[in-house]
């Protein structure tokens, strides 16, 4: 069997970010509209592979995933091993401006999942200006936390392990096998409080049920996409997010889970194309 | 039918393996009925129904018996479908030494889902 590679490039890209030196991994494919992507927390842009896979998106798009700082090929900033990582709105928001801005990018169209898909709602409340048309996917206002968040980083309990396993049920059950334990695997190599760190942001700092109806959707537009089976953040939940925003555009997609772009790529596309080809037209 | 989780446990190599430092005995209480399962080194070595006086265990896992039936359908609903979208929906309750749950946590998941209907062996 001959090798075959992928039309996915990867670079590092140095920046400054919250005042200290960064070195972020940032891959893409395609040309076009670009189309920047936001991964879960607790994994990397790995989960986009899909979409830079597939020439239905990358004719007209160039979609470009980063792995956030101490995710995935992005290192965390020097002085980590005396530090307790915590993501925080403010943060969250800074580093998507600065590396849209440091990558040139153009009103690009955003696209985030879970904690993506929050930051999204706060990018659309605070800076729609700077973007096309935002997507959000298992994006709600506000989760509780529903289990101890500190078995996630403790000595004892092995951190790969248990982040998967956490998250596990969160795929689909018809997910094929190949993307369901991709995505998990993604999640197993997560460094030690990556995932807890991310979810200060996801259930505690980020909280914005209270602003969430203020998101003008002339400004830009928001399209809302949740799977059925995530019960992190429910269909229920991006409904009520949804209603609460005129304008904005909401599918639920059957069968999926909490990471539709990862864990089934191609019953994503089959939501996601209209959604970019409307956006297009728009 | 709890009982067969004996056999469809230790019959699952790949399960059994990942369980190889797990030596425990945890209680499921399925509605009003508690059982006990013991586990050395992954295999499954009692599954014994209660009641009991005094049951002895590291930790419990408690639902009804109705929500126990959906997450062991043979395609459960969502919200049903994991012990963590139950024990979000506060349909589950786990009390105990949870250090001992969490740190093989794939190992319980996939263990009670051996009851699924159609998961048999």
């Amino acid at each position: 069997m001959s090798a075959r590679f992928e039309p996915i490039t990867g670079r590092y890209m140095h920046l400054d970010l919250f005042g200290r030196p960064h070195r972020v991994y940032v891959e893409e494919a395609g040309e076009g509209t670009p189309l920047l992507c936001l991964h879960t927390a607790g994994s990397d842009g790995r989960q986009y592979r899909g979409l830079m896979n597939d020439a239905r998106v990358t004719e007209k798009h160039r979609v470009i995933a980063f792995d956030m700082p101490w995710h995935g090929k992005s290192s965390p900033p020097s002085g980590w091993h005396d530090e307790e990582y915590q993501l925080t709105s403010a943060q969250y928001t800074t580093m998507v401006l600065e590396v849209s801005a440091a990558l040139g990018l153009d009103k690009p169209i955003l696209i985030g999942c879970s904690i993506g898909g929050r930051i999204a709602l706060h990018l659309a409340l605070e800076h729609p200006e700077r973007f096309r048309a935002i997507i959000g996917l298992q994006a709600g206002a506000h989760v509780d936390p529903y289990y101890d968040l500190n078995f996630l980083h403790r000595a004892d309990v092995h951190g790969g392990e248990v982040c998967g396993a956490i998250v596990s049920g969160l795929v689909g059950p018809d997910a094929p096998d190949k993307e369901r334990w991709e995505t998990l695997w993604h999640y197993m190599q997560g460094g030690p409080g990556v995932f807890k760190g991310d979810l200060y942001f996801y259930k505690l700092d980020g909280d914005i049920r209270g602003r969430v109806a203020q998101i003008d959707t002339r400004r830009c537009p928001l399209f809302l996409l949740s799977g059925e089976y995530d019960y992190s953040c429910t269909p229920e939940e991006t409904l009520a997010v949804a209603s609460s925003i005129p304008g904005c555009e909401v599918t639920i997609m059957k069968g999926l889970g909490h990471f539709p772009m990862s864990e089934d790529p191609q019953a994503f596309l089959s939501h996601l194309l209209p959604v970019l080809a409307k956006i297009a037209g728009s | 039918m709890i009982e067969t989780l004996q056999q469809r446990v230790n019959d699952d190599q790949g399960l059994v393996r990942r369980g190889r430092y797990l030596t425990t005995r945890f209680l499921l209480e399925v509605g009003n009925t508690p059982w006990l399962i013991a586990i050395f080194e992954g295999r499954i070595v009692s599954v014994t129904q209660g009641p009991f006086v005094m049951p002895s265990s590291s930790f419990a896992l408690r639902a009804s018996e109705q929500e126990w039936q959906k997450f062991w359908s043979r395609r459960p609903p969502p919200g049903s479908n994991d012990l963590m979208a139950l024990i979000k929906r506060r349909a589950l309750k786990a009390e105990g030494d949870l250090q001992i749950f969490m740190s093989h946590l794939r190992y319980f998941k996939e263990a009670l889902a051996k009851l699924r209907e159609g998961a048999g062996r």
